[in-house]
């Protein structure tokens, strides 16, 4: 099962869940990423590599896709 | 939601689109950062050290040969020329908070418990089994990279240059960390740092380049093992 999380004041709360053959959990994820997106928020997905990805859209292969805030220096 | 750290003027007409964070893409009149420009950056630091030591050590040294009597004075300076550079090494360490540093901002009062904890639950997640130790010992989230090894706190962060002597600490932070609890702090600048190394130190301000033993001195105990580990692993 992969998730869709935002990072807020709760810690993390979960947006969206969805599995590869579930299409309508997918097609719920993808417009709740977007709608995230519009509002601000950036999406990242974690990769076991310690490396993680910029993502614009929901990825396919992904367990976790993270929506965080923007940064900025300080 | 409108974020203070995206409302920038828009490039001009042509500028080509900057893959990896959009943080870094919004900041297009900012130069690029590579291990050159972190070599000549690091040369005016040293240089501009190296100048104000001389600056407050000649005076002093110059007052002493010319009356004993002018020793209060010749100390003064020479007080000087040790100040002034701890002072700068003082503020780049200051520029890192760590987790249960209680310089966050924001009050542990403000985020409940549960919250904090959830947070670090993810932040536990997303680092490896010896950075999470590192990180519950010493606050700081160790991240090895191409440009050097960095550690990240809830706000700012230091990176080991590869050889493990000299550090540069450099101002960061969430945009608009309000009511975030400290996990997801080091959380956002940990996921900014994974996915473009580059376009992060873009975004973020340097604020000391200099001998990672004069930042040392100015950590808190607790986090100074963040620091000799990202050494050490700099130094491989």
């Amino acid at each position: 099962m992969a998730r869709l999380i935002r990072l807020d004041r709760t810690g993390h709360t979960t947006l969206a869940e969805w599995t590869e053959g579930d299409v309508a959990a997918r097609r719920a994820a993808t417009e709740t990423l977007q709608h995230e997106l519009d509002g601000g928020m950036l999406a990242s997905v974690p990769r076991a590599d310690g490396s993680a990805e910029v993502v614009r859209e929901l990825p396919l292969d992904a367990e976790l896709v993270v929506l965080r805030r923007p940064i900025a220096g300080g | 939601m409108a974020h203070p750290g995206l409302s920038k003027p828009p490039p001009p007409p042509g500028t080509p689109l900057r893959p990896g964070l959009d943080e870094a893409a919004a900041l297009w009149w900012r130069d690029e950062v590579s291990s050159d420009t972190l070599r000549r950056d690091g040369r005016r630091w040293s240089a501009w050290t190296t100048a104000v030591a001389l600056a407050f050590t000649a005076p002093g040294v110059f007052l002493v040969l010319l009356s004993p009597l002018t020793l209060p004075v010749a100390l003064g300076c020479l007080a000087h020329a040790w100040i002034v550079p701890w002072l700068q090494a003082r503020r780049g360490a200051r520029s890192v908070v760590p987790l249960g540093c209680r310089r966050s901002g924001n009050p542990p009062e403000t985020t409940d418990g549960a919250a904090a904890d959830v947070a670090l639950g993810l932040l536990g997640d997303l680092v490896a089994h010896e950075e999470r130790d590192l990180l519950t010992r010493t606050g700081l989230a160790l991240q090895p990279s191409e440009l050097g090894v960095w550690l990240a706190g809830q706000q700012g962060a230091f990176m080991v240059r590869p050889g493990g002597r000299r550090i540069d600490c450099w101002c960061v932070r969430v945009a608009d960390p309000e009511g975030l609890p400290a996990g997801d702090r080091v959380a956002h600048l940990l996921l900014a740092l994974r996915e473009d190394e580059r376009g992060f130190a873009k975004v973020a301000n340097l604020g000391f380049s200099g001998a990672a033993w004069r930042v040392r001195r100015c950590l808190p105990k607790r986090s100074r093992p963040a620091l000799d580990a990202a050494r050490l692993r700099a130094a491989r």
